[in-house]
C-alpha cells in the first residue's frame, strides 16, 4: 500500500490513532511505538518551544499546567511556518479564549509581552538618534519635530499591572504586583531587549508618534487623556534605550 | 550552471553545531586553552537566522569573518508530498547569498504538511514516486540558491513496506540524477542500523563515499520498541558513543578525510565537553594512513 503523508501527519498529531498501516520493523511486524518516536518528537519539541518562548505564562502556570495548555495549542495551532521564531502568535488569544483560565485574566497580557520581547529580539538593527539632534532644536522646532522609532521599539498597553506580573513571574524576589494598570515599553538598546513601566499617557504619546503625528500634536492629545503628562519621562527612556533613529524637522 | 566547487570548501577538519553560549570560546584566539582548539568550521540552522537582525545575526557575520560556515537546512521539507514553499526558498536564497557559506545541505525527510510545519524529520518510502519528488524538489533548490546542495541521510526508527530502493542506492541515485552531494551522518547510520538490523558497514560499504562533502556525528538515547528489541532515539543529547566512533574510522579509511561535524542541539554542554568531542575527530583524521589521506 502507499503511506500517504496526510495520513501520516494526522496521526502524528492525535495520540489516540492508530499507528498508520505500511509502516514496520526490520521483521514486517507492525511499527507500534517506533511511530511513537516521531509522534513524541513533535509534542515534546513544540512544547518546549512554547515554554522558551513563554517562560513568564509558564512560571505562572506551573509547569504541569503548561505542559497540558501546549499540548492542545500545538495540536491546534501548529506552526505556520519552519521559521520556529515565530511559533506561538496565537498563544495570547487561545490563553484568552480557555474558559478554565478566566480567573487569570493578566495571563494573555503576559504572553504578549513575551511575543513582543521576542520580536525585539529579532528585529532589524538601527543606529540610534544621536541626543544633541533633539538637544540643538528650539522648543518650537522640537515640538514640530516627528521622530522614527527604531524597529525594535514595542509598545504594549494593559489594565493590568503588566509589568510588575512579568517581573514577580520570571525575576527571584520580585515584589507581588500591586492593582494597577501598566503600560510597558521595550527598546533595545544592544541586543537584549529591555522592558521598562510606561508612566501614564506616555504609551498613547508613543503610538501617536509611531503613526506620524509630531511631538506636539502627540502631546496635545495625550494631555487629553493625562492632564499631568510630561513627555520628557517616555522620551528620555526612548533615547536612552535607542529607541529613536530619526528626526524629521 | 550551477558552481559544484563551493560545496568542497568546508575543511576536513573538525566542525562544531554553532550555539550562542559558545561564542566566547570561538572568538578567543586558537591556542588559548578554552578556545576553539582545532575546530575550523561551524554549522548553523539556516532557520534560526532569518530574523531582520540582532544578536543572531551579529554573532553570525562576526563568526563567518573567522571559520567557514555551513548553513543546515531543517526546514523545507524537500521529501514533502506538496510543493516546496515558495517563500521559505526565497528566504533560504536570501541567506545563502548574503552569507556565501562554504556549504549548504538539507535532509531526506519531510517536516511540513499543509502548510503545518510539524518541527521533526519524518520518514519517507523510498520508491520511484519518491525519487522523482525528491529530484524535482532538489533541482528547484539548487536553480534558487544557484548552487550544488548536500542532501543528509535520515535516522530511521520504521521503514516502510513499500520501499523497493535500499537507502544508499536511492541517495547514490537522487545525487547521480540531480549533481547534489551528500551528507553522511554516521551516527544516523548506526541508529538506523540498529532500530532496523542491518549491518552498518554494510551500508557505508554501499554509500556513495566518493559523493560526501561532509560528516556528522552526534549523541542518541536508548528505548526499547514493543518487543524488547533495541530502539535508538538521535537525540544530539549527549556524547557520540565509541561504537560511532569507530564506524567513523571504518568511514574515513574508505573515504579519506572529510569535514566533521559533531551536532549537539539539546541539553548543550559547556564550550569544554564538545571542544574534547571535536578535538577526538581531529585525532580520527588525524591517524588516517597517508595512502588515504592522499586519496
Amino acid at each position: 500500500m502507499t503511506q500517504s503523508q496526510t495520513e501520516f501527519a494526522e496521526a502524528l498529531l492525535a495520540p489516540e490513532a492508530p499507528v498508520p498501516g505500511g509502516l514496520q520493523d526490520a521483521a514486517g511486524r507492525p511499527a507500534g511505538r517506533r511511530f511513537a518516536v516521531y509522534r513524541n518528537n513533535v509534542a515534546a519539541s513544540l512544547t518546549e518551544a512554547l515554554h522558551e518562548g513563554f517562560p513568564a505564562v509558564a512560571s505562572l502556570l506551573g509547569k504541569e499546567n503548561m505542559d497540558g495548555l501546549a499540548g492542545i495549542y500545538l495540536r491546534q495551532h501548529p506552526p505556520a511556518s519552519p521559521l520556529m521564531m515565530h511559533f506561538g502568535g496565537e498563544f495570547p488569544d487561545f490563553l484568552a479564549g480557555m474558559r478554565q483560565l478566566s480567573h487569570l485574566g493578566y495571563l494573555p497580557d503576559v504572553a504578549r509581552l513575551e511575543l513582543a520581547l521576542r520580536r525585539s529580539y529579532h528585529a532589524a538593527d538601527a543606529a540610534p538618534l544621536p541626543a544633541e539632534r533633539l538637544a540643538g532644536l528650539s522648543p518650537d522646532a522640537l515640538m514640530a519635530a516627528r521622530l522614527q522609532l527604531a524597529p525594535a521599539v514595542e509598545l504594549l498597553r494593559s489594565d493590568w499591572p503588566l509589568f510588575d506580573i512579568w517581573c514577580y513571574a520570571t525575576q527571584e524576589g520580585a515584589p507581588k504586583p500591586q492593582a494597577s494598570a501598566q503600560d510597558v515599553l521595550i527598546t533595545r538598546p544592544d541586543f537584549d531587549p529591555v522592558a521598562q513601566p510606561l508612566p501614564p499617557g506616555s504609551a498613547q504619546w508613543i503610538a501617536a508618534l509611531r503613526v506620524g503625528h509630531s511631538i506636539g500634536e502627540a502631546f496635545e492629545t495625550t494631555l487629553e487623556i493625562a492632564p499631568d503628562f510630561d513627555l520628557s519621562a517616555p522620551l528620555a527612556l526612548l533615547l536612552e534605550g535607542g529607541g529613536l533613529t530619526d528626526l524629521m524637522t | 550552471m550551477l558552481d559544484s566547487t563551493r560545496s568542497d570548501r568546508l575543511p576536513a577538519a573538525p566542525g562544531v553545531g554553532y550555539k550562542p553560549q559558545h561564542f566566547d570560546a570561538l572568538i578567543r584566539a586558537p591556542e588559548h586553552r578554552d578556545g576553539p582548539g582545532p575546530v575550523r568550521w561551524l554549522e548553523i540552522h539556516a532557520e534560526n537566522y532569518m530574523g531582520d537582525g540582532g544578536r543572531p545575526l551579529a554573532q553570525l557575520r562576526h563568526l563567518a569573518e573567522r571559520y567557514a560556515i555551513s548553513v543546515h537546512g531543517v526546514g523545507l521539507s524537500i521529501g514533502g508530498e506538496g510543493p516546496l514553499d515558495a517563500d521559505h526558498l526565497t528566504r533560504l536564497k536570501s541567506l545563502v547569498g548574503w552569507l556565501n557559506p562554504a556549504s549548504f545541505s538539507e535532509h531526506l525527510a519531510w517536516s511540513t504538511h499543509d502548510s503545518h510545519f510539524l518541527n521533526d524529520l519524518l520518514p519517507l518510502p523510498y520508491t520511484k514516486a519518491t525519487l522523482s519528488r525528491v529530484c524535482a524538489h532538489i533541482d528547484q533548490l539548487q536553480d534558487a540558491i544557484g548552487r550544488k546542495m548536500l542532501l543528509e541521510n535520515p535516522s530511521s526508527y520504521l521503514a516502510f513496506a513499500e520501499s523497493d530502493w535500499s537507502e544508499p542506492d536511492f541517495l547514490a541515485e537522487v545525487s547521480r540524477r540531480t549533481g547534489c552531494g551528500l551528507l553522511l551522518d554516521v551516527n544516523n547510520v548506526f541508529v538506523s542500523a540498529t532500530n532496523l538490523e542491518f549491518s552498518p558497514t554494510g551500508y557505508i560499504d554501499a554509500f556513495a563515499l566518493d559523493k560526501v562533502g561532509e560528516i556528522h556525528l552526534g549523541g542518541h538515547d536508548e528505548d526499547e520498541d514493543d518487543h524488547g528489541a533495541p530502539l535508538l532515539i538521535d537525540s544530539h543529547g549527549r556524547e557520540v558513543v565509541d561504537p560511532v566512533w569507530s564506524l567513523l574510522d571504518y568511514t574515513l579509511d574508505k573515504s579519506g578525510p572529510k569535514p566533521i561535524l559533531i551536532e549537539w542541539d539539546t541539553d548543550v554542554p559547556d564550550w569544554p565537553v564538545l571542544l574534547n568531542e571535536a578535538v577526538r575527530a581531529d585525532w580520527a583524521l588525524s591517524k588516517l594512513a597517508p595512502t588515504a589521506v592522499m586519496a
